[in-house]
This record gives C-alpha cells, sequence and structure tokens, in this order.
C-alpha cells in the first residue's frame, strides 16, 4: 500500500474519533479555550462587555458556527458529535480541494 | 489559540495582514522552486491533519480547553514555507465555515500558527536531528522537542497579542476596548496551560507520526526540504 493512502486511512480515523474533541472536554466540564470567550462568558470573568469586542464579535456568520449546525442548539450530545463529524468531513474536503489546487498551481512538473 | 473577532483591535489586526502579506508571497515564491508534483498529496494531507488535530479539544478539568496544532509534522515532512501554506488553509477554512478564529484576526492567527510555529519547530527538528540515521531514535525525540517548543512559542505569542490590547485600547476610565486582560495575566495564562499540558500533545502527536514514518516510509524524512 502507498504511504499516501495509508495517510488518508489515518485521516479518517482521525475524523470518526474527533467527537472525543469535544465529549472529553464537556464530561470534565471544561469551558472555552482562553480568550475564545462568549459576550456572556465575558461578562462574567471582567463584569462588563469590552465596546470594541461587542461591536466586531458578531462581524462574520459563518455557516457551521463551532462545528455545530444553526438551530440544533439545545440538542444532545449525540447529536453534536454526528454534526462534528460532518463539519469535520466538510472541513477536510474544501480544505484538500484548496491545497490541491494550490499545489498544482505551484509545484514543478516531473518527478 | 484562535484569537476570533473583537479581541485585537485594529491596530494589532492591520499589523498582523500587513506582515503576513509578504511571507505569503514568499512562501508561494520558494514553495513554487522547490515543490514536487509528487509532494502536492503530502501537502493536502498536511493540511487536513492540522485542521483535523486542532478538533480534538483537550480540557483542563473544570478550566479552559487547547489542541494541538499539528503544524510542526507539516514543517519536518514538507519544510516550513509549505507548511506555513498548508497551515493557512487549514486555519482561513476553521475562520471561514466554523467561525474557528475571527475574519480580522486571520493575519495574527497565521502568524502564530502558520508561520512562528513551523519554522521555530523546523529549524529545532533540523539541529536536534542533525547527522542522525533516518531511522534513529534521535529524530523521533527531536520531532517531540520541536513540537513542544514550536506550540508553546506559538501560545507566547498569541498571550503576548492578548495582553498588549488593553493597554493599546481602553477607554478614558479604563475599562478596555477589546481584549480584556493585560500582559501580566494573559502571558502567564496562555504560556502556562500550553506548557503544562497542550504542548505534550503536540509533542507525542509529532513524535509518534515521525515513528510511524520511519517505518512505513523512510524516504519521507529524507527529502522535502524547503
Amino acid at each position: 500500500m502507498k504511504i499516501t493512502t495509508k495517510l488518508w486511512i489515518g485521516l479518517s480515523v482521525l475524523i470518526a474519533l474527533s467527537p472525543l474533541g469535544l465529549l472529553i472536554p464537556e464530561h470534565f466540564k471544561a469551558g472555552a479555550a482562553w480568550g475564545e470567550w462568549g459576550m456572556d462568558e465575558i461578562k462574567k470573568l471582567v463584569g462588563y462587555v469590552p465596546k470594541g469586542l461587542e461591536k466586531l464579535a458578531p462581524l462574520w456568520n459563518a455557516p457551521i458556527p463551532d462545528y455545530a449546525f444553526k438551530g440544533w442548539e439545545g440538542k444532545g450530545l449525540s447529536h453534536l458529535s454526528f454534526a462534528y463529524i460532518i463539519s469535520a468531513v466538510a472541513g477536510i474536503a474544501v480544505i484538500v480541494s484548496a491545497a490541491l489546487l494550490i499545489g498544482k498551481l505551484l509545484a514543478k512538473k516531473g518527478k | 489559540m484562535h484569537i476570533p473577532d473583537g479581541y485585537l483591535g485594529p491596530a494589532a489586526c492591520g499589523f498582523f495582514y500587513a506582515a503576513m502579506l509578504p511571507i505569503w508571497t514568499a512562501a508561494a515564491r520558494i514553495v513554487k522552486k522547490t515543490l514536487k508534483a509528487r509532494q502536492v498529496p503530502l501537502l493536502a494531507i498536511g493540511a487536513a491533519f492540522s485542521f483535523v488535530i486542532m478538533m480534538f479539544n483537550v480540557p483542563i478539568p473544570g478550566g479552559s480547553t487547547g489542541h494541538a496544532v499539528g503544524g510542526v509534522l507539516a514543517a519536518i515532512l514538507l519544510g516550513p514555507w509549505a507548511a506555513c501554506i498548508a497551515i493557512t488553509v487549514a486555519l482561513v477554512v476553521q475562520a471561514l465555515l466554523f467561525g474557528d478564529g475571527g475574519i480580522t484576526a486571520i493575519g495574527a492567527n497565521c502568524f502564530n500558527m502558520a508561520f512562528v510555529l513551523p519554522f521555530v519547530g523546523y529549524y529545532i527538528y533540523k539541529a536536534l536531528s542533525h547527522n542522525a540515521p533516518v531511522g534513529s531514535k534521535r529524530r523521533v525525540l527531536a520531532a517531540g522537542v520541536a513540537g513542544y517548543i514550536g506550540l508553546n512559542v506559538a501560545a507566547l505569542l498569541a498571550g503576548v497579542e492578548f495582553g498588549l490590547q488593553p493597554l493599546l485600547h481602553h477607554t478614558a476610565d479604563g475599562q478596555a476596548l477589546y481584549s480584556p486582560y493585560g500582559l501580566n495575566i494573559a502571558v502567564p495564562a496562555m504560556a502556562g496551560e500550553h506548557l503544562l499540558i497542550f504542548g505534550w500533545i503536540e509533542a507525542i502527536v509529532t513524535a509518534l507520526v515521525i515513528k510511524f514514518l520511519q517505518k512505513q516510509a523512510p524516504e519521507l524524512l529524507k527529502e522535502g526540504r524547503g
């Protein structure tokens, strides 16, 4: 088997296991990454929401915010895990296409 | 360490976009000279690996979470410039599709994770594995140390970027306009959690994959200079 085939298989295993990155922090009641708090959290932490932050934070409306589907707020962990895997697949599809395109444009022909 | 929109003021956002422009241009120019057509799939795998490894959030019980970046591995296999392109692709998709990292902070996030991280990791790996045989334990160890230090330098930088905001932008009565914590809190928090926990994940992941490649594809460890 070619090494790239083995590495693609490795990536697929990582995609299948990716919900661990959601479930384990949940289990240990860990919150957001440092410096990546939402508005409510920051208000709790420092007592106010910085004005510039409040204005800039909603700047971008991501189609799959935080690797979860819109309208699935409050759904259980199994739903969130499913959305997480779909996000991983979708993200990797876009990233691989973009990287292959950039690589094709840049790489030398031949060996 | 994906800085969201609103945490960096306009000065830092503009500064890091301006800093990244010549870096991206140089990366394209250099990769054009060095990347071989058969390395292109590896570039895509490197970008995809970095993306998925960042989804594995690791908790500090009752506290925050963090993750590895997988970028030092790409740097070892493809060289730092190609790694810069691969990680940039992953970070841009994270920001656009998933809102993971801000649009205004793409410059800063790329500077930390797609530029400083692979370059620091690459040169540490090169220095420590100098003259070591391809199959040697020293290469595995070098990869681990490079991963640990690469991620930690990037996290330290992110801490400094967070910590400078209240100095740069605040209201007359002292309220921060953007990220609210100064250097005295942001730097120990970012550096500390990466030194204690997340750096080790990057170290282990990098070392394990290099060990796997020593057995499965040692030719990948001989080439791919950039």
